[in-house]
């Protein structure tokens, strides 16, 4: 076998103590109407052959591109500690630290993180994580209904379209309501949340709503007016979830300055790999007043007998092995070593190296815009973002599909994930963070230049509706 | 338990001084941020710790190193599956093909990814007899609320909406009930057997109309296999109800017993658990759920999808109406589901049958040499886990199961499942998995008897265990009355810095 | 015990005294649940069913649900276990106590148990 220890010898022995011929006597209990039909798999491989089959399906993907492409998970620079350190069999061999004695290693890192975490949203209780910034997302949601025991939630178009896909798939078993707010479709602060909507929303008396959620910056990468809608929920009796990018975090105000009673987002931007979606790192926090309502693990500083400062799992009163049909979440799990992750990239950039992070990104955003333009490619929106836009490019989701035939990964065509929003149909999203380099930056505006010119060319001759 | 030492240090708070630290990304333009609106940006902070790398690396390290793990030793942690984390997953999961693939990537270049989840979902469908795996899921309780959110959307597509319980055995574990509150549905509890298996009677007496599906773990939470399965299979049918399976425990059936084939309409599968993926101490892992036939237009969107000309590509959105939508922003735990195909792939069929053969067999060794030293309830055979109680030891020496588990960390052994399932008294719940040598099982069984044995001799000991771990019992009371969940300030706390 | 006290199965006591109750949890309860940590009450001015949720009791490592005992208002909840829930343990029928209700239909004092019949059921368990 493959991994077990386990000779012949050793069989017949376990056998005999056990009293029995053959294993086959301990599976009785399964009645020979219900065996098994024959297990058909592929056979079994050496390691060398294992590793040669992953190699290969490894190679099959393609990460060599020139990418643009963010919407909600992003290319960080990783320092080289973060993984050795994650390697350490101490921290990803480990159970979750029930029995808190031996799991001090864990317990006190994510101890760090709830903190670390604390600093960056500024709110007084961060979850142990959830499983990702989506999730996240729809658990502070449901939150904000438990709390004020009212049933309807608005959740801003602003936010990413996966996030509030996943908010109604969890509303949909909780028999609540999720109302879309608008976004501007016209004027200075186009694509950002329309407020004057959000405050008729919230004004409908037979509908009170229990959380408006929003996120900063928003899907479309806009900075959203936070601290006004936080001021419009809270006059409606309605708490304020923010939907937030940690790195961002560094050099934008933070969730609990403009009146965020919940925060969430997605912790992948700190030191955890892109690996096509997951595992990720779902960050949920609040203040403290809800407390009781967060679900997930919490980890909580104490002493020993001996009066020594020691970690330990804490108002577990919460979680579903206690309160069972009456748990707020089933979560059973924390993304233990996402979180770990985080932290210790967190503490290998420190507070300084994640606000030149942010900013490098910000400043490669603005070459990047130019370029864009220059090549024919304006921005959609005229609002402040932080590094991340919608570009107007004729024909997007064409000329997308003929920039990644040559090399270029030039963000997301928005119409794949926004098709009832025509404003978008030919728009891209693109980012540039500190890994983006002005060499990448050239490749991607000379290539597009040329396929928006290609376009124009192509669609001469049958003038009937003309390039857009 | 340590090289360097063993006790706590102080935060990466406490060791941060203004100045420490940098010196991994460049610095930006001075104007970087000049064109964002000031009251949009950040006035103070963020105050994370600054230090440099050897204090940085020594403060992870040297916590690791207060860590038990299965790197370091056997945890016969029953209900939780702890078998070896194969090294070569660890490199596998690292290859950049797989770690640098953006999620939305699009389809032409992650053939990859692709075809490893595809090939991964017909080989779980294969191990538990079912039509189809969604890979969505992030951990096994989320898997939980995918499968039974699908049962809600089955009889809503049927007009029949009446279904507003959920049955659940009273030894079930507590994610199935708040699963169950998550959906929508009211539980009804289902007491347990004498023989520990259900109380077939009242679970016919409990079913009806208003039932919309029933949760049952098989083996169950006793490791004991559910003989009379078929029977309630065929009663939660007839009365048009469905059936989930809680796959927690499939590590005691793989190649024996498929539960698409049994007549479960849905099941969920615990990667960390049977197919090897680490724990990390509390997460990632996923929770890949299988369905039959009644189920599968309800499969989370986007499936991963096989074209003639054998490309793969995700389902389009609004390609499957049908679908309960998503559950989680992208396709999966992909970083997690490399290392359950690798090992998938490494074992084969037989492998695989194998393995459960051998974690049977060992829980049945375990069990014959415990049954000498504690109460076992159940005499039968057990499957890949048994339950062992305290109850004669507690009234006999004041010793309790928890006095038994913390003197078992002095013996360096992490202690099994204790007080669960709820069924039974001062229960301990213990797993030894198919990947532990026979001298460490009866290390470990020496052990516990040196422990009873000590519960009449020296029980003081015992109330005060652990002793030699780097901290003892600790105070959870004052933990959950004044909590304290995370550093504030630089300039220390009131539990003093342990340096 | 004291002996003026009735009591639900669920190890609520009532401590009539006019028109007004007082609610805690008995002795036996709060043993049973060890070191108790949080207590969330209802709100003044709720109206109370009796057997009816009213509540959460919580410990380190369990939870319980706190039964209204008698239907009525909630006229005042103790305020002291928010800084203090150990009151509960350390004085369940005192200082533990945790909400006064205006009784709606004292005809339902006779549907809870006596002194002998609480004493009886701790006993059994």
């Amino acid at each position: 076998m493959a991994y077990g220890p386990h000779t012949p010898e050793d069989r017949s022995a376990m056998l005999e103590a056990i009293g029995v011929a053959s294993v086959d006597e301990l599976f009785a209990d399964i009645p020979a109407a219900l065996r098994a039909s024959a297990l058909k798999l592929p056979p079994p491989e050496s390691e060398a052959e294992l590793a040669g089959r992953l190699h290969h399906l490894a190679g099959r993907n393609r990460v060599d591109l020139v990418s643009f492409l963010g919407a909600g998970a992003y290319r960080h620079y990783v320092p080289a500690v973060v993984d050795q350190l994650l390697l350490r069999g101490e921290f990803y061999t480990a159970y979750t630290p029930y029995q808190p004695e031996i799991s001090q290693g864990t317990l006190q890192t994510i101890y760090e993180y709830q903190s670390m975490m604390g600093e960056l949203t500024g709110m007084d209780v961060v979850s142990a994580s959830h499983y990702d910034g989506a999730t996240a997302t729809a658990e502070g949601a449901l939150m904000t209904c438990r709390a004020t025991r009212r049933e309807r939630v608005l959740v801003s178009r602003g936010v990413h379209p996966h996030y509030r896909q996943t908010l109604c798939t969890y509303f949909a078993g909780a028999d609540f309501v999720a109302d879309e707010i608008p976004l501007l479709a016209e004027g200075p602060a186009s694509g950002t949340t329309d407020l004057a909507a959000l405050e008729r929303m919230l004004a409908d008396p037979e509908r009170p709503v229990a959380g408006v959620v929003v996120a900063n910056p928003s899907f479309l990468g806009l900075l959203e007016p936070m601290a006004k809608v936080a001021d419009l929920a809270h006059a409606a009796g309605a708490l304020f979830v923010a939907v937030v990018e940690p790195v961002s975090l560094a050099v934008l105000a933070s969730p609990a300055t403009y009146g965020a009673d919940i925060a969430c987002g997605e912790g992948q931007p700190l030191g955890i790999p892109l690996a096509y979606g997951g595992p990720y790192l779902g960050i949920l926090a609040c203040r403290e007043p809800l407390v009781r309502q967060i679900p997930g693990r919490l980890v909580g500083m104490t002493t020993d007998v001996d009066g020594k400062r020691a970690f330990v799992m804490t108002l577990r009163a919460r979680e579903q092995d206690i309160r069972r049909e009456k748990a707020s979440s089933n979560i059973c799990t924390n993304q233990a070593l996402c979180a770990l992750a985080a932290s210790i990239y967190l503490g290998a950039i420190g507070p300084h190296g994640l606000r030149d992070v942010a900013a490098l990104g910000a400043a490669r955003a603005v070459e990047l815009e130019r370029a864009l333009a220059e090549a024919g490619a304006p921005r959609v929106h005229r609002g402040p973002y932080l590094n991340e836009f919608a570009v107007r490019v004729p024909d997007a989701p064409e000329v997308h599909r003929r920039l990644l035939a040559r090399g270029v990964l030039a963000g997301l065509a928005l119409a794949a994930v926004e098709p009832d929003d025509p404003s978008l149909a030919d728009a891209l999203l693109v980012c540039a963070t500190e890994v983006t380099t002005p060499d990448e930056i050239e490749v991607f505006a000379w290539t597009l230049r040329d396929e928006i010119e290609r376009g124009r060319q192509l669609s001469l001759p049958s003038l009937g509706e003309g390039a857009r | 338990m340590t090289a360097a030492g063993d006790r706590l240090g102080p935060t990466l708070f406490e060791r941060s001084r203004p100045g420490r630290g940098g010196g991994k990304v460049p610095h930006p333009p001075k104007d970087a941020l000049a064109r964002i609106p000031a009251d949009q940006l950040r006035v103070d902070g963020p105050h994370l710790p600054e230090v440099a790398e050897p204090e940085l690396t020594r403060h992870y390290v040297n916590l690791s190193q207060l860590n038990y793990a299965v790197d370091t030793g056997f945890y016969p942690l029953g209900s939780c599956t702890m078998k070896w984390n194969p090294k070569v997953n660890e490199w596998a999961a690292r290859l950049s093909g797989f770690a640098s693939l953006h999620p939305f990537a699009p389809d032409e270049l992650a053939q990859g990814t692709l075809q490893l989840l595809w090939e991964l979902e017909q080989a779980l469908a294969e191990i538990g007899g079912m039509r189809a795996v969604t890979l969505q899921p992030a951990a096994g309780a989320q898997g939980e609320l995918t499968g039974i959110l699908m049962v809600r959307a089955y009889h809503r597509s049927r007009g029949d909406l009446d279904r507003t319980e959920v049955l659940v055995p009273d030894s079930a574990h507590g994610t199935n009930p708040a699963t169950a509150s998550m959906a929508g549905f009211k539980t009804v509890s289902i007491p347990s057997a004498p023989d520990g298996g259900v109380d077939v009677a009242a679970f016919r007496a409990a079913l009806g109309p208003r039932t919309a599906a029933v949760m049952i773990t098989n083996p169950s939470t006793l490791g004991l296999f559910e003989s009379r399965i078929g029977e309630l299979l065929d009663a939660v049918h007839a009365v048009g109800a469905l059936a989930y399976m809680d796959g927690a425990n499939l590590n005691a059936i793989m190649g024996r017993f498929k539960p698409g084939e049994a007549g479960f309409d849905v099941m969920h599968i615990n990667v960390h658990k049977t197919f090897s993926t680490p724990h990390g101490g509390g997460g990632p892992g996923a929770g890949p759920v299988g369905v039959g036939d009644r189920l599968l237009p309800f499969l989370p969107s986007p499936r991963v999808l096989r074209e003639p000309d054998g490309r793969f590509r995700l389902e389009r959105p609004g390609e499957r109406p049908s679908s309960i939508g998503r559950v989680r922003a992208f396709a999966g735990n992909a970083g997690v589901l490399v290392r359950a195909y690798a090992y998938i792939r490494a074992h084969g069929a037989a492998g695989l049958r194998e393995v459960s053969d051998d974690a049977v067999l060992a829980a049945n060794y375990i069990k014959s040499q415990v049954a000498g030293v504690l109460d076992v309830p159940f005499s039968r055979h057990c499957m890949h886990e048994f339950v062992a109680s305290g109850a004669t030891l507690k009234a006999e020496t004041g010793i309790s199961t928890l006095d038994l588990a913390k003197r078992l960390i002095d013996h360096g052994y992490h202690p099994p499942t204790i007080y669960f399932p709820l069924t039974v008294k001062e229960a301990l719940l213990i797993e030894p998995t198919e990947t532990e040598s026979l001298e460490t099982l009866d290390a470990f069984v020496a052990a516990l008897r040196a422990i009873v044995e000590e519960a009449h001799t020296d029980p003081e000991m015992l109330h005060s265990a652990p002793h030699s771990s780097p901290v003892r019992r600790l105070d959870e009371t004052t933990a959950a009355r004044q909590p304290n969940l995370r550093w504030r300030g630089m300039t220390g706390e009131q539990t003093p810095c342990p340096d | 015990m004291a002996q003026d006290l009735r009591y639900t199965k669920e190890h609520e006591w009532v401590r009539v005294e006019g028109d007004l109750a007082t609610v805690g949890i008995t002795d036996y309860a709060a043993q049973q649940l060890g070191d108790i940590v949080f207590v969330e009450l209802p709100e003044i001015g709720r109206r109370l069913t009796q057997f009816g949720t009213v509540g959460v009791i919580e410990s380190v490592k369990a939870v319980s649900d706190l039964f209204a005992p008698i239907s009525g208002e909630v006229v005042e909840s103790n305020s002291e276990l928010a800084g203090s829930p150990e009151l509960v343990n350390g004085d369940p029928f005192g200082k533990g106590w945790m909400l006064r209700v205006r009784i709606a239909d004292r005809s339902q004092l006779d549907a809870l148990l006596d002194q002998a019949a609480y004493e009886e059921l701790t006993r059994e368990a």
